[in-house]
């Protein structure tokens, strides 16, 4: 089970080289640091101008009435989509404040309420004094190590790249719509008119011009940062320590443990929240993890039906 | 002093409600028509070879064409599904262990050509040992195109259909085996001797029992995940189906002694298994389309390969 097992669950060291790539440039990622994002989608539009992306539907151009997000999800043609979350928190765990410095600091309020907030998620906190807080994130493809479109993508038009990511090749895609059920993370879709299966490449022409991502090179406070997933993932330990350090106890990487259901996201987070606040699934597992013991059950059923004939075809004879 | 509840209901936090998941694209009725033809063709090409096996060329002739009919159909609507239909060829592309639609794309070419050989030879009279071969072969084929799908459904990040790994084939070799019963019992109607109704009605009751039993486990047997086979329209669909399919197989019983009987019986069992497959994707919009159903199949799930949530 040990080899089978990293082929299609768990750890996963060198995704390229399992994907038939012998020399391949390290694998490149995001790193989403959301503490620092501000809502600005700067990160939207540029990944809508370089890709050439689509307006969605006429009717699609609609405000949602929900926040200041009328993207809604990630989509066919929409490869970046910023979260914007507002909520009624406790004070103990309220509004980060950004120093004369640059540092961030934990805005404790009036009467000092942050002293036992360490630990608490928003939901419970024994203090009633609330504050309003925002949370913004911008989300995108996860680029997955065990990635659950690739593997049940029936035409093969779904490929890792030397960098270790996943894109769609749409001269191959025959809009099958498999991917799109597979996503753990409801990320690729098919765009109706054109009827293949679209999402984020990474900006695999600007990688292989040796240029970083439309989305990170336009987002103004580094919230978006791309490079080594190796490096990226230092850096993002190294965040959430500082961040832990300033009090900010509920800031938790999302994607960036190699161990993990999906063996790790090429494009991890660094959230203030839980997942699902984000609108992200808490704790993914990539489908073909279960795909041996789901054969087993489809055999056995067959079984049944070559078996439940047979028996028809037993007894008196009319 | 009465006992308090420690936990309160769980309460689920989400983006605004929005779905986690895409909802499937996969649409009515070319889905479920895929499915239940699939079945319609799978378990009739075992009912054919088995028959001319046992000497009962009516029955052997019925099912060839059935198989092989079905089969086209069943094609038909699959290529209609994609979002581009001119390149379905591209399904043969690559043969790929890891997507059970590559799998499920060649066990359908190798199943039609075996089926379409054998109704050719059937129809033609010609090349009768060919026919019978690829009639055989076809026993083999017609089996895994039935129950693939259950795979095919359940390898997605749909709650309703990644934990009904286990019930999803088997309700659909039920449907396999009631499919099959109902070609027979429709032949029987249609001019066979109703005294060459016994496989048929075998088939119907057997079916019966194997669909009912998977789908109470889909219903029962999957926590939270199976709500939506339970609830909503999913689950009036499923109710609706086993009705039909039980009912169904109470009047293939009288088959022996009225075609009235006979095709009354084959229509309750085709409806019954369309209906199951209607069920079965309603059910897994209705839970992609709930971040509930994601969050609790996935609240604290540590489990290793092939674990259950």
């Amino acid at each position: 089970m040990t080899s089978s097992a990293n082929r299609l669950y768990g750890r996963l060291d060198d995704v390229s080289g399992d994907a038939g790539y012998r020399a391949h440039p390290q694998r490149v990622g995001f790193f989403t640091d959301t503490s620092v994002c501000i809502g600005c989608k700067a990160c939207e539009v540029a990944c809508k101008e370089w890709n050439g992306l689509p307006e969605p539907g006429p009717g699609d151009l609609a405000l949602l009435g929900m926040s200041y997000d009328n993207t809604g999800a990630l989509g066919a043609d929409s490869w970046r989509h910023v979260a914007f979350v507002e909520q009624e928190v406790p004070a103990s765990i309220g509004p980060l404040v950004a120093g004369p410095d640059g540092s961030l600091t934990l805005n404790l309020g009036q009467d000092g309420a942050g002293q036992d907030g360490a630990g608490q998620d928003a939901a419970g906190s024994g203090s009633s004094a609330t504050a309003t807080r925002w949370l913004m994130s911008s989300d995108v493809c996860k680029h997955c190590t065990h990635a659950a479109c690739l593997d049940v993508c029936p035409t093969g038009a779904l490929v890792r790249t030397e960098f270790g990511t996943v894109i769609v090749q749409p001269d191959v895609c025959n809009g099958c719509a498999y991917c799109v059920s597979a996503c753990p993370f409801g990320v690729i879709d098919r765009r109706e008119d054109d009827g293949r299966a679209w999402k984020c490449t990474m900006c695999y022409d600007r990688l292989r011009g040796g240029l970083e991502p439309a989305c990170a090179k336009a987002c103004p406070t580094d919230s978006i940062q791309f490079g080594p997933l190796d490096e990226l993932r230092a850096t993002a330990q190294a965040r959430l320590a500082e961040l832990h350090e300033a009090g900010v106890s509920q800031a938790r990487l999302y994607g960036a443990d190699a161990d993990d259901g999906i063996g790790g996201a090429g494009a991890f987070f660094l959230l203030l929240d839980r997942p699902e606040v984000y609108g992200l699934p808490p704790d993914p597992v990539v489908t073909t993890r279960d795909l041996p013991a789901m054969w087993r059950w489809a055999g056995l059923a067959a079984g049944v039906v070559a078996a439940g004939v047979a028996v028809a075809f037993t007894g008196r004879r009319r | 002093m009465t006992e308090q509840p420690q936990v309160p209901p769980a309460q689920f936090q989400s983006y605004y409600g929005r779905p986690i998941l895409k909802v499937t694209r996969w649409r009515e009725p070319h889905l479920p028509a895929y499915l239940f033809l699939g079945e319609l063709s799978g378990a009739t090409a075992v009912l054919g070879a088995l028959a001319a096996a046992t000497g009962r060329p009516r029955l052997a002739r019925a099912g060839r064409l059935f198989a092989a009919t079905a089969a086209y159909a069943g094609a038909g609507f699959l290529t209609a599904e994609l979002g581009r239909p001119e390149r379905f060829a591209n399904m043969l592309r690559v043969a790929k262990p890891t997507s059970p639609m590559s799998m499920g794309s060649w066990i359908l070419a190798a199943h039609s050509g075996l089926v379409t050989a054998a109704a050719a030879s059937e129809v033609t009279g010609r090349l009768g040992r060919t026919g019978a071969v690829a009639g055989a072969a076809a026993a083999l084929t017609g089996p895994l195109l039935a129950t693939y799908p259950g795979v095919l459904l359940a390898n997605t990040a749909v709650p309703a259909w990644h934990s009904g790994y286990r019930e999803l084939p088997l309700l659909f070799a039920g449907g396999a085996l009631t499919s099959a019963g109902a070609a027979g019992l429709a032949a029987v109607a249609l001019g066979s001797s109703p005294a060459e109704s016994g496989p048929a009605q075998r088939l119907a009751l057997v079916g019966a029992a194997v669909e009912s039993v998977a789908g109470f486990g889909l219903e029962h047997g999957l926590g939270v995940a199976g709500e939506p086979y339970r609830e909503g329209d999913g689950g009036r669909l499923l109710r609706a189906a086993r009705a039909m399919t039980l009912t169904g197989a109470v009047a293939a019983v009288a088959a022996r002694r009225s075609r009235t009987a006979a095709a009354t019986a084959a229509a309750l069992l085709v409806g019954g298994g369309l209906c199951a497959k209607f069920a079965v994707l309603r059910a897994g919009v209705n839970s992609a389309a709930d971040p509930k159903y994601v969050l609790a199949t996935q609240a604290g799930q540590a489990t290793g390969p092939a674990g259950r949530s």
